[in-house]
């Protein structure tokens, strides 16, 4: 039943961090509210407390700071894609962000939403972890920061303590000949929830990559941090056979699952052909940095 | 290209509801709300096949603010009659079944009770304190599997129609069609190349983007009045008036607006339920589907399995065609299966077909007409096969459709010789077109497929009434699925000699037009619009009279010309012309109002033919097609508003590429469907697709005063095999089963060509 | 269950509401305002039948909760003509039968104002993927494109 649903927006985080606290399992934040909005009323979710956090400055600003960027996690995807710089300095992340849905979505939808949400073909995920993003939370025993790929826990389900809320993105400063990219595949151009979803950061230095981390979406329970496939690629010059060596390693960490929108062997496999067009992005966008 | 002789028809004038429909003021099915309406709303069965034992509505009906629940208890039980709807046929007996399940609940979806209260919060609170007491039986989803003998059988009283002797146990085969020409086996017996094949589609939506709604008030003296989204207003006073015993003249049904169609608005889910909920309360009862109940209860498109043979000479003469076509129909019986057979092979003059077709009843929603019923699955297939042998032969595929087009005097399989058809000159303005003499961009590739659909005349009246300043109404009764307003108009403005905006078209209740039969079959512009043309003729009949009388000549001596009565020749005396507006000012003093009536069955509706052509790329990683060039050609008869022609080709064509590459219904093991909205039923978004060019040959109708044709179905029959022929010759793998998804084509790459998956 | 109380701005006229907190700003709109030119075609936010804009963001109104309109400001098809004057894209939408049915038509003509008054030249692709997130069912999309590229050709021209 819905009946003593109640709605607020604060102001503060604390007031926030304790309403959903105090609210026992039975709070809802709001961001952007395309993911709660649709739940509700499929009747997945019934919130008593919903919490509308673009009240909060802290969450609805992108600010530079300390060469690189601190994005709130309740920005829309729309105000993220119009912000220059970031999207100067990470392509990959805006794209990702903005791969969330169509235009409509995107006037709303966060990627915090995105995050907290732990749907494993998360658009934005496999970019930030890619991009070594880190999360700043706020709870009721006050904050802590956290690699955004030790956030999801499983299908619907995150690492997150009672009352507390993902605030922010922070994305590290960019080293030169640094760039990233993001690729998902959809059977459509648009509108759909991501088959497999794949991020590439590298930085190539001399024709030589120097480091690499890489974010695969959709083939596992969780977005994963493809370690073994960054070792193929750092110290290459990202030629074909160190491709098919990543490839290979994306590949032997999918534990997919079969579904309406794929099949086992087809998410494994597109896992390593994104692998591969992500990076030559990723290396092309690298050279004009 | 239109004859030049035309004012009106031809031009591309503003719809007369352009301003209302781009502005938010037209109502719409949902639109449409009385003071003090409760809201109303279906409990449906959660299992794909279940016996209900019973139903228990007691807490439902008990909660505060519930002011009644219906089960199958409160609607009559129907006899065992089959009534025409659209192109479908139906049994009453099925339809009040379906509309409110009574014995067992047979697919997912299927309604079982429902409510009517005063919010739609406490209405839903309602539905979960029924209890239905449920034994769930083995379901079955897939054609095939329904086929076999160990199937699980939906109706026990169900004995396969079609089969000699007929056979002595229930099965989920509903019936059996056999259509046949000439001798099949000596034409096989003559061919040098043989084709043979089989093809799979799934069920399709027709993804209307207006769920179904209605609203419905029962007065306490026993009349009714609906405002309904439908293709047929007409319809719905039909199955309401016999699904709840109330006399047909004491329903009135006012159509609203209605947000797409595509045939699966010909049947009634939520009219009889409001109706029945309003008169148990006394109370207008208002009711709309989410987009989840859309796809788990209303009727889509079947999905069927085809095994095609074709025959020929080695200069590609077709000299035998054979298929067998099982359709599911869904939980009770009525899938387009005549269509399916007749118009495989309707597009060729073949000496020797021999079609067999099945209707096969599973647990899934009944299926509903869906734009040219059953052809696109045929035409897969036919079309498909027609490639092959084109490559097989090395012959164009254009040429070797040439080689066997049917034209006029052509006999079809399934009985009607062609009158006038344009199938040749279609074939031949695309072979002569910008984009087939274009060559084929580097990897790419190009596939070419046909089409057919008979096209339906059938029921219509209109009427046309001049208002006291010569401006004129045209009344008939077809909901405007797509512009039929304007063609209307125009048809009327042309025959009448008078400028477009001086008629107004109106679409009329059903208290307040005669009888009109769905707005379907591609026939409102050919039937609606001949019955229009009528009612305009016996207007200008009184017209002449009307002027007789003022110049004191006979009747005869009087002609109508660009909108004005003249003596017919000089002898009848020297009149100035009497324009609409001088005989509408002097109608009191000439015998009253002038109006026009028509009533008619049309006959001679002409069939349509389309060809299309489709260049497109494969990403061979992926499977992913990206469609870079798209071509329908189509024998329009005349295009009365070429714009809306245009639009329905193009429109037709997209939805054809949707179910090609995309679309399907995904169930899960529990026989529940799993993609039950737009997020993953996936039709095309605009970023999809090209712009789709459109060729209008316009071969005109000779049953027509104007030579319409009806346009709306075909341009849906032939982009599912031009788009799986450019597939196959772009990859070299021939895909036999729909959808052609990426996950799908890829499996079929990686199969044809090992290294590719080891990679 | 208690009513919220919204202030809000709708096509530039101050508006007060009631509604339950879980409303959607789209069944607000048409419910208890009687706006009821944006649609419903899917209550998920995959149609964009239901769109509007929230201080001039192109948003689905089915997705956002009534209270969160408060303070802000909404327009919706009812407020795109002025007076009696189409605007230029409801004209063209007309002229060039760039709809059938008509239900998708609100939802588009707002989701293409949006595009125009952000980006006065799009090319046709940036108009698709912009319109990605609007099904029609009706068009294939053609006319459709073609008229939002005139109108942004117009407009360009008019501007010179």
């Amino acid at each position: 039943m819905m009946n003593d649903v109640r709605y607020m927006a604060p102001s503060t985080l604390d007031e926030a961090a304790g309403a959903l606290a105090a609210a026992n399992g039975a709070g809802r934040i709001l961001a952007g509210g395309t993911d709660l909005l649709v739940q509700m009323r499929a009747g997945v979710v019934s919130p008593g407390v919903i919490i509308d956090v673009k009240k909060i400055a802290e969450m609805t600003t992108i600010e530079a700071v300390g060469g690189g960027f601190r994005i709130g996690a309740a920005v829309s995807g729309a105000v993220v894609g119009e912000h220059a710089a970031l999207r100067q300095a990470w392509p990959g992340v805006v794209e990702a962000i903005n791969l969330i849905g169509s235009k409509q979505i995107q006037g709303r939808a966060s990627a915090g939403g995105n995050l907290c949400n732990a749907s494993p073909a998360a658009d934005s995920v496999p970019a930030l972890v890619a991009a070594a993003a880190t999360v700043t939370i706020h709870g009721p025993k006050g904050r802590r920061e956290v690699p955004v790929e030790k956030i999801h826990a499983g299908p619907g389900r995150t690492t997150l303590e009672r009352g507390e809320i993902v605030v922010s993105f922070t994305l590290p400063p960019r080293a030169p000949g640094s760039a990233d990219a993001y690729l998902r595949l959809i059977p459509r151009t648009e509108m759909d929830i991501a088959v497999v979803g794949c991020g590439v950061n590298l930085t190539v230095q001399g024709g030589t990559c120097t480091s690499a981390r890489v974010g695969l979406g959709a083939v596992a329970p969780t977005v994963l941090l493809v370690e073994d496939a960054a070792q193929a690629l750092i110290g290459s010059r990202l030629d074909d056979k160190a491709l098919d060596a990543a490839a290979a390693a994306c590949r032997a960490v999918c534990k997919p699952i079969n579904d309406k929108r794929g099949t086992i062997a087809y998410r494994t496999k597109i896992a390593g052909v994104l692998l591969k067009r992500a990076t030559a992005i990723a290396l092309e966008r690298a050279g004009r940095h | 290209m239109s004859n030049g002789s035309y004012k009106w028809i031809g031009t591309r004038p503003n719809r007369p509801d352009g301003a209302d429909k781009v502005t938010g003021r037209a109502r719409f099915g949902a639109d449409f709300n009385m003071p003090g309406q409760l809201i109303g709303k279906v409990l449906r069965s959660p299992h794909a096949h279940a016996r209900i034992r019973s139903i228990d509505t007691s807490a439902a009906a008990a909660l505060p603010g519930v002011k009644a629940v219906v089960t199958a208890q409160d609607f009559p039980d129907q006899p065992n009659v089959v009534v025409p709807t659209g192109e479908m046929q139906v049994n009453l007996r099925d339809v009040t079944r379906n509309v409110m399940a009574r014995e067992k609940a047979l697919y997912e979806g299927h309604a079982v009770a429902a409510v009517a209260a005063t919010t739609e919060a406490v209405a839903r609170q309602a539905l979960a304190l029924i209890k239905v007491d449920y034994e769930v039986l083995p379901h079955v989803i897939d054609v095939e599997a329904a086929m076999k003998d160990d199937a699980p059988v939906l109706h026990d009283h169900l004995i396969t129609e079609g089969v000699k002797p007929a056979p002595d146990k229930a099965s989920n085969i509903a019936k059996r069609m056999d259509n046949v020409k000439g001798d099949v086996e000596a034409g096989f017996r003559q061919a040098e190349v043989v084709i043979e094949r089989r093809y799979a589609t799934q069920p399709v939506h027709q993804g209307y983007i207006e769920p179904h709604a209605t609203l419905a008030s029962a007065a306490e003296d026993g009349q009714v009045q609906i405002w309904s989204t439908t293709q047929g207003h007409f319809q719905v006073r039909g199955f309401c008036s016999r699904l709840l015993g109330v006399e047909a003249s004491q329903i009135r049904v006012t159509p609203s607006e209605i947000g797409g169609g595509f045939g699966g608005k010909t049947v009634v889910y939520l009219e009889p339920v409001a109706m029945r909920l309003s008169q148990k309360t006394g109370k207008p009862v208002k009711m709309v589907m989410s987009r989840e109940e859309v796809f788990r209860a209303s009727g889509p498109a079947p999905g069927g399995t085809v095994a095609v043979k074709i025959g020929a000479r080695r200069d590609g003469r077709i000299v035998a065609a054979e298929c067998t076509v099982a359709l599911q129909a869904g939980a009770f019986p009525g899938s387009p299966l005549g269509p399916a057979c007749w118009t495989s092979f309707a597009c060729y003059d073949i000496d020797n077909i021999k079609v067999v077709g099945f209707d096969v009843v599973s647990n899934r929603p009944k299926v509903a007409a869906y734009r040219a019923p059953g052809a696109p699955i045929s035409a897969w297939a036919v079309e498909s096969t027609l490639d092959i042998l084109a490559q097989e032969l090395g012959m164009d595929p254009i040429d070797l459709r040439l080689k066997n087009a049917a034209k006029k005097g052509t006999k079809t399989s399934y009985g009607p010789t062609f009158d006038t058809i344009g199938f040749v000159e279609t074939l031949e303005a695309v072979k002569s077109s910008a984009h087939y003499r274009s060559p084929v961009k580097p990897g790419m590739a190009r596939g070419v497929a046909a089409g057919f659909w008979f096209n339906v005349g059938a029921d219509s009246s209109a009427a046309a009434h001049v208002a006291e300043d010569g401006t004129v109404t045209v009344i008939s009764g077809n909901p405007d699925i797509g512009g039929s307003r304007a063609s209307l108009a125009l048809m009327a403005a042309e025959e009448l000699g008078v400028d477009y905006d001086k008629v107004r078209p109106v679409i009329a209740d059903t208290s307040s037009i005669g009888f009109n039969f769905v707005t379907g079959g591609s026939r409102v512009t050919f039937a609606t619009g001949l019955a229009v043309v009528n009612s305009v003729k016996d207007m200008i009949r009184e017209l002449k009279v009307r002027a007789a009388k003022t110049w004191k000549v006979d009747p005869e001596a009087v002609v109508w010309e660009n909108g004005h009565a003249r003596p017919a020749g000089s002898n009848v005396g020297e009149f100035e012309p009497l324009s609409l507006a001088d005989l509408a000012a002097s109608a009191g003093r000439t015998g009253g109002p002038i109006n026009g009536h028509a009533q008619l069955n049309a006959q001679g509706a002409g069939p349509g033919f389309g060809v299309h052509v489709v260049d497109l790329a494969v990403d061979r990683d992926t499977g992913i097609v990206t469609i870079d060039r798209y071509t329908a050609a189509q024998d329009v008869g005349t295009a009365i508003h070429p714009s809306y022609v245009e639009g329905q080709l193009q429109g037709g064509v997209v939805q054809g590429v949707g179910w090609a590459l995309n679309e399907e219904y995904i169930y899960n093991a529990k026989g529940k469907l799993d993609n039950p909205g737009f997020l993953d039923y996936r039709m095309p978004v605009a970023s999809d697709l090209p712009m789709i060019e459109t060729i209008l040959v316009e071969v005109p109708n000779p049953h027509h005063p104007y030579g319409v044709r009806g346009v709306g179905e075909v341009p849906i029959v032939p982009p599912l095999a031009a788009v799986g022929n450019a597939v196959a010759r772009a990859t070299g793998v021939r895909m036999t089963d729909l959808p052609m998804s990426p996950p799908r084509l890829s499996a079929a790459l990686d199969a044809a060509t090992p290294r590719m998956a080891a990679e | 269950m208690a009513k919220t109380h919204v202030s809000t701005t709708i096509n530039g006229e101050p508006v007060e509401f009631l509604c339950d907190p879980t409303q959607s700003l789209l069944d607000v709109l048409r419910d208890n305002l009687g706006l009821t030119g944006s649609k419903e075609g899917c209550g998920s936010g995959d149609c964009g039948a239901c769109s509007v804009t929230l201080d001039n963001r192109l948003v689905c109104s089915c997705l956002i909760l009534a209270p969160e309109a408060e303070g802000h400001s909404i327009r919706t098809i009812e407020g795109m003509a002025q007076g009696d004057q189409l605007h230029p894209l409801q004209q063209k939408f007309v002229e060039l039968a760039a709809l059938q049915c008509g239900i998708c038509t609100p939802g588009f003509l707002v989701a293409s104002k949006a595009l125009l008054d952000r980006n006065p030249d799009p090319t046709e692709t940036e108009i698709r993927y912009w319109l990605a997130g609007n099904l029609c069912r009706c068009t294939g999309y053609d006319k459709i494109i073609r008229a939002v590229m005139e109108v942004a050709a117009d407009m360009r021209e008019a501007a010179r």
